[in-house]
């Protein structure tokens, strides 16, 4: 088992820090239905980590734990070395865990320069006063985050959409507008809740590559729920598999592969 | 061909997120104001203003209230006539109370003192949402015209429970009570409705306004991407309240002079200001004003053109001017249901583009 403080060496010679945020015995119910039932795991600086399972297995009900939608009943969420209360979504949003929904959650009255301004609101600090008066204040604070945006839009390509009405959008672009948002609050933490669902190949390509290269580029950590298996394995670090509730396995792509647990619950048949 | 972007090159952020990107777009604005500032003040007449100009004004301060509520920050409301009553009784309050400070002073305060009721009022909105959000301000609405009908040190005891409102002078010129003139009580409303409607955009172009936005278009994406839903909310009650209750502090002391309560502010103030933003168009400035003028102007329009072109017999004209009023309103939100914003922008879409199809 790898030490908390100490990093590893991925397969493809990226370096991997200490812990970033670790999940305690987290147990989660809604009445008596056990959603999560007892389950820990870390997520390290700079890493991408998968969480899979079949349906139902408690996986988005994870992400929402981590992003502080759900409040577990038991356990301990420790995120940066100090156990973390439990707080409102928009607290958690403050300390620097960004995410993505499973179905797009846009604003769909707002352009996408608009949407994506909207993730630098944590950010944001004028006052009510400053900001109706406009000028001076408001209008540089406006300015600075526009550049920050700006960076993001040209990384993701999205640059000819820019004033274009969120609704409009295909659905490829919308999520690809959905990711800029979760980018704009510069993350610590970036959980992805199935970025490639309902995508066709190519545009699952290109997502992947958009993935690869926040990562590589921002050194942004990245946690992310995925149903196409051939995307998860060639993407992450290391793996979660939930079934049922429980952890059922944990490692590297390879170790979870050929776990027993994982073949029998998940995967059935081990074919090829 | 005026209406061009080609060869209007923006060169920093500040440039490209201005309000009127296109210069025809820039010039135009300055003109309608210039017009404003420049020229009614002398042609105007007490009918033109009286009639037309300060229900105009006044509503699309009222109208922009509402709208940074409604529009941008999707509460629906139904107690603007409640608020516009707590602004006019607060001006009334103050006017009375420290008779030598400044109108104007009076009537910022009395947009204050509305903010904070407005505040308290909005706290259901934390919990209930919509249809149900909607009945919690009718009974703001229907507590605020009670309370002012029944205590009656808001009207100073007077026997008739009217509030009329004193002489007060700006400049050495009469804004309100009996003897002012048309153009004078013409500019203070101006002045007013400019200011308003340059705060309203500052607020609504940047950071508070995308928080607005954002609780409006998915509540639960604003509250994950750090937005807290109760002071954004709360903002919206108070920046609007504040609007709402400068619009009823100058309908009261400088359009009406005096006030009942339940005649000036009941319920039907209250639709009227929706019914403003809604054809006008929620979550745009420019429809605020729209709106406004299409219930102002058309039944005045109507009356005008039944009575003295026509030669009705006035009751016959004033019931065919709310069928026809009525029916229009359903035509145009059959029409374009975006109210006339958006046909507006459709046709800036196409003046671009002019003589091109596309």
């Amino acid at each position: 088992m790898l030490d908390a403080a100490e990093g590893y060496t991925t397969a493809d010679g990226r370096k991997i820090g200490g812990v970033l945020m670790e999940m305690k015995n987290i147990t989660l119910r809604f009445g008596g239905v056990v959603a999560i039932k007892d389950i820990s795991f870390d997520i390290r600086e700079g890493e991408i980590r998968a969480i899979i399972g079949p349906n139902g297995a408690g996986k988005s009900s994870m992400l929402n734990v981590i992003s502080g939608f759900y409040n577990p009943q038991e356990g301990e969420v420790w995120f940066r070395g100090e156990r973390r209360p439990p707080m409102k979504p928009y607290q958690v949003a403050q300390l620097g865990i960004a995410r993505t929904f499973q179905n797009i959650a846009l604003f769909e009255g707002m352009t996408v320069l608009d949407n994506v301004m909207t993730g630098r609101l944590t950010q944001m600090k004028t006052t009510l006063l400053d900001q109706a008066i406009w000028w001076g204040k408001a209008e540089r604070e406006e300015t600075e985050n526009r550049e920050k945006v700006e960076k993001i839009i040209d990384f993701l390509e999205i640059q000819s959409i820019r004033k274009t009405p969120v609704g409009r959008l295909p659905y490829g672009l919308k999520k690809r507008v959905e990711l800029a948002r979760a980018l704009a609050a510069e993350p610590r933490l970036l959980l992805l809740d199935e970025p490639m669902a309902g995508m066709n190949v190519e545009e699952k390509e290109d997502m992947s590559r958009f993935i690869l290269d926040v990562n590589d580029e921002f050194g942004t950590t990245i946690a992310l729920i995925e149903h196409d298996m051939g995307v998860v394995m060639d993407l992450s670090d290391r793996v979660v598999v939930m079934d049922y509730g429980k952890k059922i396995g944990d490692g590297t792509p390879d170790e979870v592969r050929s776990n027993q647990d994982v073949i029998d619950a998940y995967l059935g048949v081990a074919h090829d | 061909m005026l209406y061009r972007e080609a060869g209007d090159f923006k060169t920093s952020y500040v440039d490209d997120s201005q309000t009127f990107p296109i210069k025809f777009d820039r010039w135009r604005y300055y003109a309608v104001l210039a017009v404003a500032f420049l020229v009614v003040p002398f042609v105007i007449n007490d009918y033109w203003a009286n009639a037309v100009l300060l229900p105009f004004l006044i509503y699309a301060i009222a109208a922009i209230g509402l709208n940074i509520l409604t529009g941008y920050c999707g509460q629906v409301s139904l107690g603007t006539g409640g608020f516009m009553a707590v602004g006019a009784y607060a001006c009334y309050k103050l006017m009375t109370a420290f008779p030598d400070v400044n109108i104007t002073f009076h009537i910022i305060a009395a947009g204050f003192i509305t903010a904070a009721v407005g505040v308290v009022f909005g706290l259901p909105s934390l919990r209930i949402k919509g249809f149900y959000l909607a009945v919690a301000t009718l009974a703001a609405q229907f507590f605020l015209v009670w309370l002012f009908n029944r205590v009656s040190w808001f009207y100073n005891y007077s026997a008739s429970g009217q509030i009329n409102a004193p002489e007060r002078q700006l400049f050495g010129v009469n804004i309100t009570g009996p003897n002012t003139e048309a153009w004078a009580t013409y500019l203070f409303c101006l002045v007013f409705v400019v200011a308003s409607a340059w705060i309203a955009r500052n607020l609504t172009r940047g950071a508070l306004g995308r928080r607005w936005m954002a609780i409006r278009d998915m509540d639960i994406a604003a509250e994950i991407i750090g937005v807290n839903p109760l002071s954004a909310k709360l903002t919206a009650f108070a920046v609007s309240s504040f609007f709402v209750g400068i619009s009823g502090a100058l309908f009261f002391a400088v359009y009406l002079g005096a006030v009942e309560v339940g005649e000036a502010f009941g319920i039907q103030k209250s639709f009227l200001v929706l019914f403003m933003i809604i054809i006008g168009g929620l979550g745009s400035i420019f429809g605020s004003f729209a709106g406004a003028a299409f219930m102002v102007l058309l039944p005045v329009l109507l009356k005008n053109t039944l009575v003295g072109g026509l030669g009705w017999p006035t009751d016959l004209a004033a019931h065919i001017e709310f069928m026809i009023v009525g029916i229009l309103i359903m035509t145009f939100l059959i029409a374009e249901p975006h109210g006339l914003a958006q046909l507006w922008r459709l046709a800036k879409e196409k003046l671009r583009l002019w003589p091109f199809p596309y």
